[in-house]
């Protein structure tokens, strides 16, 4: 851990921004949960709820972007409080497009509750993915907070399953629709949702990366490292 | 990554025991104690167990480090940690004060400097120094230049304005003063004063310029003009720098060493000591932790 800085007004800088982060990865955590749960049970208002939700989380992003921007110009930070602030203004874009794809669940939900009965079963579609997309969420918020690039690594490597879910959930709808089109509405509901709790992943899976920059200096986006590195854990 | 370039600066007339050129095939050697520097570049001044002591006092221990050619080594550390000794002790500055010793090896133009017998007014025309107080001679500013050449050089009038004016434009300082050469050099503002004193020091065509905090003194726009100076003279010259500046530091220089209580604790390319030092006692300092 590193030491006290000399400038103690520095260090409560950082608290703060690295506070208001885990706050607005709280907010958008409840926003996926809630939104998962209304496409579960068509309860309509907690659907605006959520859409109406994204607003906070919106204004926590350029709140968050501009303490960034001012701690980076009094301070100039350098080594790993560069690669701190660096990392958190990614973070901070990735939480908020989850926040956005918790809206586009929300509002599927409220499209298919509208729509009335259906010869899909929505929720059962999209359950494993969605509940796998919300532990790595958790897990990623949780790296992060504690800067704990093991657990970060073996997050990246569980972003495959995600993926691999979703194109199982694919060519499960694509057969519905081809067998009876009166299905076609409500699979791609299903199926975008089905993406966007995929792309939940894929930012989750971003925020892990972050992690490893953090504290190891490595930039390992677009690499294969998370494979390489549990292969050889030395 | 790096370019082995050959210096093609104007050669003196006189005789030199110093090669103006350091060619590419200087021993390079890649050091230990976190030197993560390429070790493709050709070195221009290469020292391996520097020890340096005031009297009893030990001010340098085993300091082992390659200076770059034509590349800019910044030194960092806290006060008294040997920054400036270490400036000095490469091109013997030391000498002026008795009780002052060096032990060790500073290899420059294929010999050790620190071994007795060497001609050190040749070594600090070669080796020059600018200080962090602007210290221009009470001459003229056309004084000021020649001074130094007529030491070394017995040039006609003719060239020695040449040599005067080429030495002014090296420091981005002749449009400001061509109109007033015969003025006293203490007339011109701190900016003017250090720019006239790296002309001096770039006019008896060295290889290496030592900066010793060179903008303390100076306003944040002269600064700026003496940084971006620093970068056109590295196209001719090795240089290095010690600054309490950090930011400076990372602005303006190729390799950075951070030094503490007389030891070189990290060296290596700017960038990776200023992203991701390899030694926390570096990342502690530079980042303003004292843990």
């Amino acid at each position: 851990m590193p030491g006290v800085h000399s400038s103690k007004q520095y260090d409560l800088d950082l608290e703060a921004i690295r506070s208001k982060v885990l706050l607005m990865g709280g907010l958008v955590e409840s926003q996926f949960h809630d939104s998962i749960t209304c496409f579960r049970t068509g309860d309509i208002a907690r659907a605006e709820q959520v859409i109406k939700g994204d607003e906070a989380v919106n204004k926590l992003e350029v709140s968050l972007d501009d303490t960034c921007s001012h701690l980076i110009v009094r301070r100039q930070p350098t080594a790993n409080d560069l690669r701190t602030v660096m990392a958190t203004v990614k973070v901070i874009t990735d939480l908020e497009r989850i926040g956005d794809e918790a809206t586009k669940i929300a509002r599927a939900a409220k499209s298919i509750q509208e729509r009335g009965a259906s010869t899909i079963n929505h929720y059962e579609t999209v359950r494993v993915i969605a509940s796998s997309a919300g532990d790595m969420l958790h897990d990623a918020l949780d790296a992060f907070a504690r800067l704990d690039e093991k657990h970060a690594t073996r997050l990246i490597a569980q972003d495959q399953l995600i993926d691999h879910e979703f194109r199982s959930i694919m060519r499960n709808l694509i057969t519905f629709m081809m067998e009876d089109p009166r299905t076609i509405s409500a699979a791609l509901d299903t199926l975008w949702v089905a993406k966007a709790i995929e792309r939940i992943g894929d930012h989750a899976k971003n925020i892990a990366e972050y992690v490893i920059f953090v504290v190891e200096g490595k930039d390992i986006r677009h690499t294969d490292y998370a494979a390489t590195k549990l292969d050889n854990p030395a | 990554m790096y370019e082995t370039v050959m210096s093609d600066s104007m050669n003196p007339s006189t005789s030199s025991d110093y090669p103006t050129n350091v060619g590419p095939d200087n021993n390079v050697s890649s050091l230990g104690g976190g030197d993560t520097a390429a070790p493709t570049v050709p070195t221009t001044i290469s020292i391996s167990g520097l020890n340096f002591f005031y009297g009893a006092f030990q001010g340098l221990k085993n300091i082992n480090l390659e200076i770059r050619e034509k590349k800019v080594t910044a030194f960092i550390g806290p006060s008294g940690c040997g920054k400036s000794t270490l400036l000095r002790t490469l091109n013997r500055m030391y000498d002026l004060y008795p009780g002052q010793r060096a032990e060790g090896q500073i290899m420059y133009g294929g010999r050790n400097i620190l071994e007795p017998g060497q001609d050190v007014n040749m070594l600090r025309a070669k080796i020059g120094m600018v200080f962090q107080k602007p210290t221009p001679f009470p001459m003229s500013v056309y004084e000021n230049i020649a001074f130094g050449v007529r030491l070394y050089e017995n040039l006609p009038k003719g060239e020695m304005d040449e040599r005067v004016e080429w030495a002014l434009n090296k420091a981005a300082l002749w449009n400001e003063v061509k109109d007033k050469l015969n003025k006293s050099g203490l007339s011109l503002s701190g900016g003017q004063q250090q720019r006239l004193c790296i002309a001096r020091g770039v006019a008896v065509k060295p290889d290496v310029l030592l900066l010793d905090e060179p903008t303390s003194a100076l306003d944040p726009i002269s600064t700026a003009k003496i940084e971006e100076l620093i970068s056109e003279l590295k196209e001719d010259y090795t240089i290095t720098i010690v600054t309490h500046n950090m930011q400076q530091a990372a602005r303006c220089s190729d390799y950075t060493a951070y030094m503490y209580l007389g030891e070189l604790v990290e060296f290596g390319e700017t960038d990776h000591i200023f992203m991701n030092p390899g030694k926390k006692e570096t990342q502690d300092y530079i980042t303003g932790r004292f843990g």
